[in-house]
């Protein structure tokens, strides 16, 4: 069998979930002009809690799934209110530092309460993997990439098509604005937040079902940074074609270049990637070009 | 007790030791520095040292993030390249560590000027990005570039020797750290107010304002981050010259946020507030061990919280300073000696 077409495969499947992941930062940035560095804890927390509901308390793969986005999106309500609001108008580095800091305590409270070993997720999509003919789709990743597509275009409908969707534009294009045409601009913050972390929730126990859960899942969402760099950052269809260019990207130069650096080629590329994009088209492919006049 | 604030001329207004009071006790405490290693035992030594370590590259890394305002995630992979350099200069080149350890400063410098060229196109969240990246691409550079690094087996360093008398214990180490650290504090305190020092502030406050003061930005956000890098270098080789050995996983991302977060918690901006950030962010791990190794007896287990236990703590303590005191225990301390010297008449 040609190894080409299967690395093609592999790689659109793991950058639709990163797709969905940085669909989480992009919906923040948006609305709050905020990167959330914690998101990559977020999907951890995510990924336990629809873990533990399946296993500790063995409830059917529904409802600790629906158990596991209410929670998620009330993390993020109580995130934005307790640390985000506070610090509306401070200096980005302040801003930055705290969803740093939260993502060191979410880190530290994951451990305590899931002790760091790796465990295997419980199956809950069918097992056998999908035959194109050309390519082998294994179970995990062809139910990961359907699921991440599904709740890509989900967000997207929402964010395109509903009233709130409507708020959290108008928000993003003009806080003030939007505050005079009646908008609750907090009520926006903290459905973005809580959005947001619902995304990061699902891509976790995406992630977790196909590779496992451990208290280092979250390393995933440092590397979809690049994606979104790629993308541009306030750009919702760059986070989804920015996250397959990133999937082929790596699987590509893990299967080709791997030999000549020892291994490991996988999980520095985005970083390489990033740095390459920032220095030729900062706002990347679909962002919007900031420009400044004084 | 001084009353009032008369001063005739700016040399008087920009000196560092503006009475006598200050400069007595500053001798007061250099004395006590000096006499320390007699008091101590080797364990309040060698944290004596990390310490050192810690306020050098705090110091370092508020020069850029506290004064010029450009965040860096990558401050401990700077600290691995200066640690790297002195390893490998020491053992390859076999050069004294008198000679490696400047030179290890100024690759780090090198190495932090290239990180520092995005800076010139992008700022704020997207440098953030950047230097994260640059943490990443150093980490995998320090494990895979075998034939440099011998990869995660590390590097084994001979300690310091001047003239036979080798600096191996706690107790001789600590002279080297405390002369480089007073020299790093005396010089970046110093850095601040000439025209590089307030180009910085300038650059920080509002880029575009200060190129149109003249000021070239490329210049001198390149001057800010070769001059952190250069200290988180120096700090990286005298931890290497210290612990006698490097391995790649010394120098992780979360060293980075800990640096940042003795930045934050000490006060951004000022040096004095770099010295108290690095102490108090270095001694709350060691006395959460401490405490956890005495809860211990009363609940089992109670060690094995100890790694995450860290991570809560720092972060609440990164959140909570943010939120509550983002000028940091500089502005405590300053409130503290107001305080007293403002007594009974606060106002």
């Amino acid at each position: 069998m040609d190894i080409i077409p299967q690395i093609i495969v592999s790689g659109l499947a793991a950058g639709g979930v990163y797709g969905l992941i940085a669909l989480g930062f992009v919906l923040i940035y948006k609305a709050t002009s905020i990167l959330n560095l914690a998101t990559g804890e977020f999907m951890t927390v995510g990924a336990f809690i629809c873990f533990t509901g399946l296993t500790y308390l063995s409830l059917p793969f529904s409802i600790a799934f629906i158990g596991t986005l209410l929670f998620a999106a009330f993390l993020g309500i109580i995130v934005e209110r307790l640390m985000l609001r506070p610090l509306i108008g401070e200096p980005i580095i302040s801003v930055i530092m705290v969803t740093i800091g939260l993502g060191s305590i979410l880190k530290g409270l994951t451990h305590m309460i899931w002790s760091p070993e790796y465990r295997s997720f419980p199956r809950i999509f069918p097992p056998q993997p999908l035959d194109l003919g050309f390519a082998i789709v294994p179970s995990g990743l062809l139910w990961g990439f359907i699921s991440a597509i599904i709740f890509t275009i989900l967000f997207t409908c929402i964010f395109r098509f509903t009233r709130t969707g409507l708020a959290m534009r108008a928000t993003a294009a003009n806080q003030q604005a939007a505050l005079s045409m009646g908008i609750s601009v907090k009520r926006v913050f903290a459905i973005s937040w809580s959005f947001a972390a619902i995304a990061a929730a699902v891509g976790g126990i995406i992630i977790g079902n196909i590779s496992g859960i451990s208290i280092h899942l979250g390393h995933i969402g440092l590397k979809v940074l690049s994606v979104i760099i790629l993308g541009g950052l306030d750009s919702i269809v760059g986070a989804i074609v920015g996250g397959f260019i990133i999937g082929l990207l790596e699987n590509f130069a893990g299967v080709y270049l791997d030999s000549y650096f020892g291994g490991g080629v996988k999980e520095v590329v985005p970083f390489v990637v990033l740095v390459i994009i920032l220095m030729i088209r900062p706002y990347g492919i679909f962002g919007k070009p900031i420009i400044e006049r004084v | 007790m001084r009353c009032g604030d008369f001063k005739e001329s700016y040399l008087e207004d920009e000196k560092i030791f503006q009475t006598w009071f200050v400069k007595f006790w500053l001798a007061a405490l250099f004395l006590f520095l000096l006499a320390f290693p007699l008091l101590a035992d080797a364990y309040m030594l060698y944290l004596a040292n990390i310490i050192g370590f810690a306020i050098i590259g705090a110091v370092g890394l508020n020069l850029l993030t506290g004064f010029t305002g450009q965040i860096s995630l990558g401050h401990a992979a700077f600290v691995g390249v200066g640690g790297y350099a002195t390893a490998i200069l020491m053992t390859r080149l076999n050069l004294p560590f008198w000679v490696a350890l400047p030179i290890a400063g100024f690759i780090s410098a090198g190495v932090g000027m290239v990180i520092g060229i995005p800076s010139l196109r992008v700022k704020g969240l997207y440098l953030v990005i950047a230097t994260l990246a640059a943490q990443f691409i150093l980490e995998f550079t320090f494990v895979h570039w075998e034939s440099m690094t011998k990869g995660i087996r590390g590097i084994n360093v001979p300690p310091p020797e001047l003239g036979g008398f080798v600096f191996d214990t706690e107790r001789s180490f600590y002279f080297i750290t405390l002369a480089v650290a007073v020299f790093a504090v005396f010089f970046a305190r110093n850095v601040v107010r000439t025209r590089w020092g307030r180009a910085f502030v300038a650059i920080r406050d509002r880029d575009l304002a200060a190129e149109i003061m003249g000021i070239n930005l490329f210049r001198y956000k390149l001057a800010a981050f070769a001059l952190s890098s250069f200290y988180a270098g120096i700090a990286g080789g005298l931890w290497v010259a210290f612990m006698k050995v490097v391995t790649p996983e010394h120098f992780p991302f979360g060293l980075s946020i800990q640096y940042l977060a003795m930045v934050i918690v000490g006060g951004l901006g000022t040096v004095l507030g770099s010295i108290f950030g690095a102490i108090f962010m270095t001694m709350v791990p060691e006395l959460l061990n401490v405490l956890s190794g005495m809860a211990k007896d009363w609940f089992p287990g109670m060690d094995q919280l100890f790694i995450p236990l860290k991570d809560v703590i720092f972060g609440t303590l990164i959140v909570s300073f943010l939120i509550f005191e983002p000028h940091g225990l500089a502005e405590i301390w300053n409130r503290v000696k107001s305080f007293f010297s403002l007594w009974p008449f606060s106002y």
